[in-house]
């Protein structure tokens, strides 16, 4: 037993009675499981796993305070009609739009933010970190810190474009589908049956074997895949929208397709299609990095973080966490974007509760 | 009986017809190649003589569909050609490593799905609270992450630091069974993590819709008892999206292997199609993504089965 130790089950202890005593009910489950949890954890895993907690809780703490920070941030620079919605976005949304506004800034201003260039070779490979090189070099002496960077306008900016992509073609298709009916969305509807029922991954993969990697060809194959999501949805939204009055009304006046779509539909089918933007850009990012970690997305010496993991993978095995930078860049980034989605689901949607 | 008999039998021939225009899609897909494939295969360097003396060998000089249906027909007896690469048929490459792959899944499964559904219903019934909170956190980040940022932390943390598993999941002849789960282990585990996360989503999602049907409010409104709302009325009804859950989660599981097998080098179905897919090994890649779409699709139907067998108002369809 020494000070810490004490001073943990102290602190813990003297929390959950605060809160039982001033009422908090959640606050004092959740300290309170957090108390007896720990009774476990130190006995299995000793002192390393109470600073675990402890180092877990500090980074929770200042995540929640950086949220918060750039929510109230939000708020005061947003126009009235957003800064109502952004005041009762919950924590985790607030998060989310930091991380995603950073990673912006990381990728627009990529080459001024990095020290070294994406492709330079400044000292020997897998030099360990100093003042010059944040984070080490990898396995050809590059800079990883300025990969990294780098890594947020590359591949971040692929899968931006595929997913922009297969949004635009499968929304354009969705819609058409919907007003029109008929044959038209019959095929495109048993079209869209028959490629959602390949696992992306291995569609993937077989038309990248065929067709080579190249960077407009990644786009236009994922873009492929995902657009059958985005037409399901669009389609049914759409669907529900256009059996409405005014849409029969627009009919009778005499207009065209494209106004129907444009300005009758469009707009009434904006807030399920803008989540569903988000949710399929993570689809779209993580297959972006999976195909990148198998050597078969961007090709180097582009610095892409899904073959930065790969060609670090060595590393692990000595207790290095190098090859885990990238891809915890991935993971927090999809982690972001799912944050903001869930939030506004939640706010279009009557998911019930 | 003979309806649920009459619909069964419509999904499985429907089934059929998918995997058909798949193997179209797969099998045209190479076609697509610019050149042919002995072209693609033999690379620029080849002479004249070489890639004809190679449209020979393949019997790339008759039509198309003939040699489809070819392909086609060994497929269902399990010939899946010759591998250009090592010149030895795609099904002595294929079939110990699909039984590996497969080994794998199921090994993941039963971890994950009594897990998943027994923490889905929990999170589901203390649905608003902190524990929903924390659980909603944490599911939506295991999903966000990809398999191999999980497994790379797995082997730093259980193998590198620890020593506890095996970092690198190697197979061989006349391990025991107990030392084979140990060496597969993390692997399992990375894929478990994933599909928890995805299955409690799923569940929780599904509970909660059905908490909020009119007959659920009727039976509490007569009084009653907590438990056996939950056992009686609601639990009947789960049956169906679960079932649904668990083989969406278990397609997904086979098929999600491939990052989680290049990352522990596991000898499964679905580091070999990367490997192909590298030396553009073109019977094997069309060998397994025949394989994968079949497990896919036969899992989605199973899904749909199981719904409409545990679902009596599926059986007459509107």
């Amino acid at each position: 037993m020494n000070y810490f130790v004490i001073g943990y089950y102290a602190l813990l202890i003297l929390g959950s009675c605060l809160a039982a005593y001033f009422q908090k009910r959640q606050a004092f489950l959740l300290l309170f499981s957090l108390t007896l949890a720990s009774f476990i954890m130190g006995i299995v895993g000793g002192e390393p796993a109470l600073w675990a907690v402890t180092v877990g809780a500090g980074l929770l703490a200042l995540a929640g305070g950086v949220a918060y920070a750039f929510r109230e941030f939000l708020v005061i620079l947003l126009p009235t009609e957003s800064a109502k919605a952004m005041r009762t976005a919950p924590l985790t949304a607030g998060f989310g739009l930091f991380v995603i506004f950073t990673y912006a800034v990381a990728g627009i201003f990529a080459p001024i933010i990095a020290p070294f260039g994406e492709a330079e070779i400044i000292a020997s490979s897998f030099a360990p970190a100093d003042e010059v090189m944040l984070l080490g070099a990898d396995q050809l002496g590059r800079d990883m810190f300025s990969r990294i960077v780098y890594g947020a306008r590359n591949t971040v900016g692929l899968a931006l474009m595929a997913t922009i992509l297969a949004f635009l073609m499968g929304a354009i298709a969705g819609l058409l589908a919907a007003t029109k009916g008929g044959k038209f969305d019959q095929f495109m509807g048993r079209l869209a049956d028959v490629i959602m029922s390949i696992p992306s991954l291995i569609f993937a993969l077989l038309l990248l074997s065929i067709f080579g990697t190249n960077i407009a060809i990644i786009v236009i194959i994922i873009a492929l895949i995902y657009a059958p999501r985005v037409f399901r949805l669009a389609r049914a939204v759409a669907g529900n929208v256009v059996v409405m009055d005014y849409i029969e009304a627009a009919r009778l006046r005499g207009e065209g397709m494209w106004y129907l779509i444009r300005k009758e539909i469009l707009p009434n089918s904006t807030a399920p299609l803008v989540a569903e933007f988000g949710l399929e850009f993570c689809f779209v990012f993580l297959l972006v990095a999976g195909l990148s970690f198998l050597g078969l997305g961007i090709q180097p010496p582009t610095a892409d973080w899904g073959s930065m993991v790969r060609e670090n993978a060595t590393l692990i095995s000595f207790g290095d966490i190098t090859p885990l930078i990238p891809a915890g860049a991935i993971a927090l980034l999809t982690v972001a974007v799912n944050f903001v989605v869930d939030w506004m689901l939640h706010r279009s949607s009557g998911l019930k509760e | 009986m003979g309806d649920v008999v009459r619909i069964v039998l419509t999904r499985l021939g429907l089934g059929l017809v998918t995997l058909l225009i798949i193997s179209i899609l797969i099998f045209g897909a190479v076609e697509l190649l610019p050149g042919d494939v002995a072209e693609a295969v033999l690379g620029m360097g080849a002479t004249e003589e070489n890639v004809a003396n190679w449209r020979e060998k393949l019997g790339l000089n008759r039509p198309a569909p003939v040699r489809y249906l070819e392909w086609l027909a060994g497929a269902v007896t399990g010939d899946f050609g010759i591998s250009y690469i090592s010149e030895s048929p795609v099904i002595e490459a294929i079939g110990p490593r699909f039984a590996n792959t497969l080994f794998l899944a199921l090994y993941a499964a039963c971890i994950a799905v009594p897990i998943a559904i027994i923490l889905g219903v929990l999170v589901a019934l203390f649905r608003n609270t902190v524990f929903d909170r924390v659980a909603n956190v944490l599911t939506l980040t295991s999903i966000s992450s990809p398999e191999f940022f999980l497994g790379y932390i797995l082997i730093l943390y259980l193998s590198v630091k620890t020593g506890y598993f095996p970092a690198i999941a190697k197979l061989s002849d006349g391990m025991s069974f107990t030392e084979t789960l140990h060496r597969t282990f993390l692997p399992a585990l990375t894929m478990v993590l994933v599909v928890v996360a995805h299955m409690m989503r799923m569940t929780r999602a599904t509970i909660i819709n059905l908490l909020a049907s009119p007959y659920i409010e009727m039976a509490r409104l007569k009084g009653t008892p907590a438990w056996k709302v939950i056992v009686k009325h609601a639990l009947p009804n789960s049956w169906a999206p679960i079932i649904n859950v668990v083989a969406l989660n278990l397609a997904y599981l086979i098929t999600g292997v491939v990052l989680v097998e290049v990352v522990f080098v596991y000898p499964g179905i679905g580091q070999l199609l990367v490997d192909a897919v590298t030396k553009r090994d073109f019977p094997i890649v069309q060998a397994c993504c025949l394989i994968f779409a079949a497990t896919f699709i036969l899992l989605n139907l199973a899904a749909d089965v199981g719904a409409i067998l545990t679902n009596p108002r599926l059986r007459h369809p509107k």
